[in-house]
């Protein structure tokens, strides 16, 4: 049985359509790759999932319960957790404050500010710092320790890596290479193509709002991927695959 | 003059106190209550109620009070003020600015234009005093109203940073969509902060019974004061609050010397100075502000 199931999924912002009849499945344990270029949607799919965007129609369903309608924080209640893009942290709060803070939820589970401290050792030293007087690493380590404070079944990383040089995007990585490994089951939106796939066990590549591509990442060609990620399919077949 | 700034340092807690509520509600719901006043007044006239009619002293009346105005900031919050701040800025000030006249204009009918006081049902504690070296003499009332002061803004501050729900208040008053990503009810931890707003309120309005005399319409005069202490201490800081209560009542005080009818005018004077030089020193410059004051602010 799937942990999410998106089914037929409408989002607009304003007039504009930026969803558009989405359905995918996400099984336990699984880490969802979601790629596509800037404006296709992913963000605005990622925050409609976890109830920051209300969808103007269709269904996301978690664990077997229908989320339409059911606030944001009522979800991180039911075990679905969002890194935001741009990070949105707490500012004039400590790392330790938001922190603890992911834990409004009161969900139980192994997660703790040590824990979190242990999995990213750079924000040792900083536990005490503003997070606004973080680096961007730092900052990003920050939100995704808060997202696994309240011990989500579904974690959403949106863009981890936007704004990170190279050094520190890899370090992001390689924290969260374990928790990848531990069984959680993750939706990744990324840009690096490579990183995506090299981490994920399924892709979807979305343009314009709907899926163009959909598959295994170890099995899906890079060709196949540009094609869809730029829209050269569309060209080829004369329309965009629901 | 030692005698005068003692004064008005020990008249500057009475000011943190009404101005606490005021700046609470400013820092986490962006909301500028101007029935502020009217409420605590609201509070003074229970007290008195519960004093004259059931001969329950001020001090044992806070216990039912205080409670019933935490009910009355919860109720407020979500009935009206949650509602009105979706129509946008302005709203909630022309909300709470009717509240104000509804509540005000209720007094009236029920009280009559009387002044009231509680200072009847505290004994003596309204103009006992010690006396300190060099012949300065300092109410009782005053010294506790001023420890009340530092107590309460002390407890907030330690609620605020030491608790579960003080950091989910402080996150929602931050960002209140991501403090739901993270788990937090903000309608939930706005409510609360408009209870515990409430509930300083009605300690103030207590204070302003037992030290001076109040009727209906005292509400402008607190608000004014409340809102001057405010600004300058820096809206939505607590312990700001205070410094800006001490250098309102300061500035008061130093103006009744200079002049009899200098009280009110020194306190617009500083709060004047410090608004200005606040405006001045956000980027706005000389400049800015001139275009401000002729009206021409693009």
């Amino acid at each position: 049985m799937s942990l999410l199931s998106v089914e037929d999924l409408v989002v607009r912002h304003g007039l504009l359509q930026a969803v558009r009849g989405i359905s995918f499945d996400v099984a336990r344990g699984e880490t969802l790759a979601l790629i596509g270029a800037n404006g296709a949607g992913k963000t605005t799919l990622l925050r409609a999932i976890a109830g920051a965007h209300q969808a103007a129609s269709g269904r996301v369903v978690f664990d077997g319960a229908d989320l339409s309608g059911v606030p944001s924080h009522e979800r991180v209640r039911k075990g679905v957790a969002l890194v935001p893009e741009g990070r949105r942290l707490f500012v004039q709060m400590t790392v330790e404050e938001n922190l603890l803070l992911g834990r409004s939820a009161g969900r139980l589970g192994d997660w703790s500010v040590e824990k979190v401290l242990e999995t990213f050792p750079n924000l040792k030293p900083r536990r005490h710092a503003k997070a606004g007087h973080l680096s961007g690493g730092e900052q990003q380590a920050t939100a995704i320790g808060r997202a696994l404070m309240s011990n989500p079944d579904l974690l959403l990383l949106d863009e981890v890596s936007l704004g990170l040089s190279p050094l520190i995007v890899d370090r992001v990585y390689a924290s969260l290479q374990g928790l990848i490994g531990s069984g959680t089951t993750i939706i990744l939106v990324e840009q690096d193509l490579n990183r995506a796939l090299s981490v994920s066990n399924k892709v979807i590549c979305m343009l314009e709002g709907r899926i163009a591509l959909a598959g295994d990442s170890k099995t899906v060609s890079r060709d196949e991927v540009t094609k869809a990620y730029f829209g050269l399919h569309r060209k080829a077949a004369g329309g965009v695959p629901a | 003059m030692m005698n005068q700034i003692v004064q008005g340092i020990l008249l500057g807690g009475y000011y943190a106190l009404i101005a606490c509520g005021l700046s609470f509600m400013f820092s986490v719901m962006r909301i500028i209550n101007l029935a502020h006043g009217s409420l605590a007044v609201l509070s003074a006239f229970a007290l008195w109620l519960l004093a004259s009619r059931f001969h329950i002293p001020p001090f044992y009346g806070l216990a039912i009070v205080l409670p019933l105005m935490a009910v009355i900031g919860w109720a407020l919050q979500r009935f009206l003020l949650e509602r009105s701040a979706r129509g946008g800025a302005l709203l909630p000030i022309l909300t709470t600015f009717g509240l104000a006249i509804v509540i005000d204009n209720m007094l009236f009918e029920q009280f009559g234009a009387d002044t009231r006081s509680l200072a009847p049902f505290i004994g003596s504690l309204s103009y006992d005093s010690w006396e300190w070296p060099g012949s300065i003499y300092v109410g009782k009332l005053a010294v506790i109203i001023f420890v009340a002061a530092v107590v309460l803004l002390g407890g907030l501050q330690l609620f605020l940073t030491r608790t579960g729900l003080g950091r989910s208040i402080r996150a929602t008053s931050e960002d209140p969509d991501t403090a739901g990503l993270v788990g937090v009810d903000a309608r939930r931890a706005n409510a609360i902060a408009a209870a515990i707003a409430m509930v300083t309120v009605g300690l103030a309005g207590a204070f302003l019974g037992m030290r001076a005399t109040f009727d209906p319409y005292a509400g402008a005069t607190q608000l004014l004061f409340a809102f001057e202490a405010a600004v300058i201490g820096g809206a939505g800081s607590l312990w700001g609050t205070l410094i800006g209560g001490i250098v309102l009542a300061l500035a008061q005080t130093l103006g009744a010397k200079i002049h009899p009818q200098g009280f009110l005018i020194g306190g617009h004077v500083a709060f004047l100075v410090v608004l200005f030089i606040r405006l001045y020193t956000s980027g706005l410059g000389l400049r800015g502000l001139l275009r401000l004051s002729t009206g021409k602010a693009s």
